[in-house]
């Protein structure tokens, strides 16, 4: 009793101060739950987001300023700290390693862009001629596609064999049959290797850009197509009018999925040709798994893998700054 | 909005980037224990011509193990192309094997990283002890004055394996001593539309066996006694170069033979496409391919001149598997009874055997089952006329990058370039710019 009427006392007396405060207070925790339910939800993907992609980096962005060679991956804290030297080696290009990786990084373009331009290219032109309908469109549109839903290994093995020197189908039929060379090429080694690369990269790679752009064409009005007869338009200008800016966005993505996956591409040049390419054909996913794991020079190959990373951010950025732009342009 | 479409842009970029790079790992420390003394696992490299002989060849040994001692032994064997990868992520995690067999060339690369058990007199001593083991074996397990990473397990030599009725029909009487002989039957061989030598052009190991014994044969070793490598001396350069001018000079390896890396030039010489081999402990490999012993004959591989020996007479390197321990194991004495029992007389003749390898235990070698003719030319070169590749902890890094210019030789060769000693030294100098800087 008397407790109570001390405590009320005391609360008459703070009333006009606390009252607000702390009616405030339970209806805070409230809101707090309510605002802080979502993020509690978040959580997990949050952890796993930072378990697969952010700590990883972090982890590979910290080798590359270690010395981390075969005598301390057994303890990577004994690894001492090398600075930015990983990185000087990496891009002194006067130097031999620096060269090679230029090479490397040369060679890499130069594929990438004549793949993902070919990939595109074949992959458009079979989409719109397999928009009419005709027999057998379902079963060609299952065939064009095989390459893509084929294991990597399997189909790559197979190019391997195709590409044999010896007895490989492709020089039985370019010098046996059609006799277009004076003698057997080789085409795992030396210069035609690059050649090798990017038929097999464009085999695997063109189905994709056929199966998007396929699918982008579905969504183009027939109307647009029959006003534009209407008025007269031929095949051509139907093509250069409608479905190519219809397909703008699409191939925007398109595209930049393309060049990444095939700047990256592991499986192919090594498959195709084992842990040491043809200096034609030194893709530069090969060229740092050689620097990291078959010299057993992780700091070095993380470094080249940061500078790799860093140069993905700058072209990604630009070209979706710059295609974006370009569109608000255009919609305007 | 457009702050909004800027900040989607952001993250569209660096989630497309982040995918496109990562990698990772994990660090560790500490020895061995003995927290699970009743299984081990054990990585066998492949020694038969497939996985699966392997598996038939080991297991029963295995099973045999597990009745004497009660410790079940998780067997896996895993393929050349995976086995230096796998143990550099087991050292790097700290999660790999017990017992496991590697490569005796990587034996120096893998002791600097410290993941190994050091074998020293104690270790020895609880399988028997050092004295056990041939000389020449044990030359192979490690750099000098450390203790061995490794004990040797099988030990094999590089020999010439010939067709006899291919060379009946060039009408070539006995094998080639020498490299001249060998060039001289090679065009006799030709000249019957027949394909002379085989080689592995594109395999960086096959290539880095052969170079190291031609260095050999012309006084020249490919690191100098500190360690340091020293590719470009003119000892290096004319062994790489006669070796390559087998095709590119002397036309007695066929030009296809530049890209093999998978062993297609055992399976040309077992199908009778080539005439002369240049391989290690082939019996069982060949027989598994359908061609019966007394098809080919066995002899030492070629010399400059004379007949093999030490010095510049050198004609094999000491090639071979060794048992290693792996530091990190949770059952040391139970990996520590493992190498024994493997080490033993009874067990070294039956794997051996199956292997058709040379046992390095002195005890076992002695038995009748070695003293074939075939197995006779194999045991004379370790015990005569064998060197060990270079202990040194650049060794892997040397197999690379020096295979990797033989390689880019032979692709020259093969393409119709020609490899001069200017060519084969600029190739050899930029192999040594690649090595890790000291």
């Amino acid at each position: 009793m008397t407790t109570t009427t001390a405590s009320a006392g005391t609360g008459e007396r703070t009333v006009p101060e606390s009252s607000p405060g702390a009616a405030r207070g339970p209806r805070r925790t409230g809101r707090t739950r309510r605002i802080g339910l979502p993020y509690l939800l978040l959580l997990p993907a949050l952890v796993l987001e930072l378990l697969v992609h952010l700590v990883p980096m972090a982890i590979g962005i910290v080798m590359s300023f270690k010395e981390l060679t075969q005598f301390y991956i057994r303890d990577w804290s004994t690894a001492p700290w090398s600075g930015f030297g990983n990185y000087r080696i990496s891009v002194d290009f006067n130097a031999p390693v620096g060269d090679a990786l230029l090479h490397s990084f040369l060679v890499t373009v130069g594929f990438t862009l004549l793949s993902v331009g070919l990939c595109w290219l074949i992959g458009t032109v079979a989409a719109i001629h397999m928009q009419d309908t005709f027999r057998g469109r379902g079963l060609l549109r299952a065939l064009f596609l095989v390459p893509y839903a084929l294991p990597v290994y399997a189909a790559v093995i197979t190019w391997v064999f195709m590409f044999q020197h010896d007895n490989g189908l492709v020089n039985h039929v370019l010098h046996d049959q059609l006799h277009l060379t004076d003698e057997p090429s080789f085409w795992l080694i030396g210069n035609n290797s690059f050649v090798a690369l990017l038929v097999v990269s464009v085999w695997k790679g063109w189905p994709f850009a056929f199966l998007i752009v396929m699918a982008a064409l579905q969504n183009i009005p027939r109307e647009l197509y029959e006003a534009a007869a209407l008025d007269g338009a031929g095949l051509w200008q139907q093509l250069r009018r409608i479905t190519l800016p219809s397909l703008r966005s699409v191939n925007q993505v398109l595209v930049l999925v393309l060049f990444l996956w095939t700047f990256n591409d592991f499986n192919t040049p090594y498959v195709l040709f084992g842990r040491a390419a043809p200096e034609a054909a030194d893709l530069i996913s090969v060229h740092i798994y050689q620097a990291s794991f078959v010299t057993w020079n992780f700091g070095a190959g993380s470094a080249m893998s940061v500078l790799l990373l860093l140069f993905l951010l700058v072209v990604t950025g630009v070209y979706l700054l710059g295609t974006s732009r370009g569109r608000k342009t255009a919609d305007a | 909005m457009r702050s909004i479409r800027a900040a989607a842009t952001g993250a569209v970029t660096l989630s497309f980037a982040l995918a496109a790079a990562a990698c990772g790992g994990g660090s560790s420390t500490g020895g061995g224990s003995n927290d699970s003394p009743k299984t081990l696992t054990y990585w066998a490299s492949n020694q038969g011509a497939g996985l699966e002989v392997d598996k038939q060849v080991l297991q029963p040994e295995l099973d045999k193990f597990e009745r004497q001692t009660g410790i079940k032994v998780n067997l896996e064997v895993v393929p050349w192309s995976d086995l230096l990868n796998r143990i550099l992520t087991a050292t790097t995690s700290g999660q790999g094997p017990d017992v496991l067999n590697i490569g005796n060339t990587w034996s120096a690369s893998l002791q600097a990283t410290g993941a190994l058990l050091p074998w020293d007199a104690r270790n020895f001593g609880a399988i028997g002890g050092k004295d056990r083991f041939v000389g020449s074996a044990l030359g192979s397990t490690g750099a000098q004055g450390e203790d061995p990473a490794a004990v040797p397990l099988y030990s094999m030599a590089y020999a010439l394996y010939y067709n006899k009725k291919m060379f009946a029909d060039a009408g070539i009487a006995r094998p080639p001593a020498t490299w001249d002989e060998l060039i001289a039957d090679g065009r006799k061989i030709s000249a019957k539309g027949k394909q002379a030598l085989g080689a592995e052009g594109s395999n960086l190991a096959e290539n880095i066996h052969h170079v190291f014994v031609f260095g050999k044969q012309h006084g020249a070793d490919f690191f100098t006694a500190e360690g340091r490598p020293d590719f470009t001396s003119d000892g290096v350069v004319a062994a790489v170069k006669q070796y390559v001018d087998l095709m590119a000079k002397d036309k007695v390896i066929p030009p296809g033979n530049a890209e093999y890396a998978q062993n297609q030039s055992v399976s040309d010489f077992a199908k009778g496409r080539t005439a002369m081999l240049l391989w290690q402990s082939a019996s069982a490999n060949l027989k598994s391919q359908g061609m019966s012993e007394d098809q080919y004959g066995i002899a030492p591989v070629p010399v400059q001149s004379g007949t093999p020996g030490t010095g510049t007479n050198v004609d094999s390197m000491v090639a071979g598997i060794n048992l290693a321990v792996f530091k990190n194991t949770h059952n040391l004495d139970g990996a520590t009874q493992f190498v024994k029992f493997m080490t033993s007389d009874a067990e070294q003749k039956i794997l051996n055997t199956a292997y058709s390898s040379i046992p390095p235990v002195k005890s076992a070698q002695s038995d009748a089952a070695f003293n074939t003719t075939a197995n006779a030319v194999l045991k004379d070169t370790l015990a005569r006329s064998a060197a060990a590749l270079p202990q040194v902890a650049d060794e892997s890094q040397f197999e690379t990058t020096v295979g990797t210019a033989v390689k880019e030789l032979f692709a020259d060769a093969a393409a119709g370039r020609p490899v001069t000693t200017e060519s084969v030294k600029a190739k050899l100098l930029k192999a040594q710019q690649q090595m890790p800087a000291k």
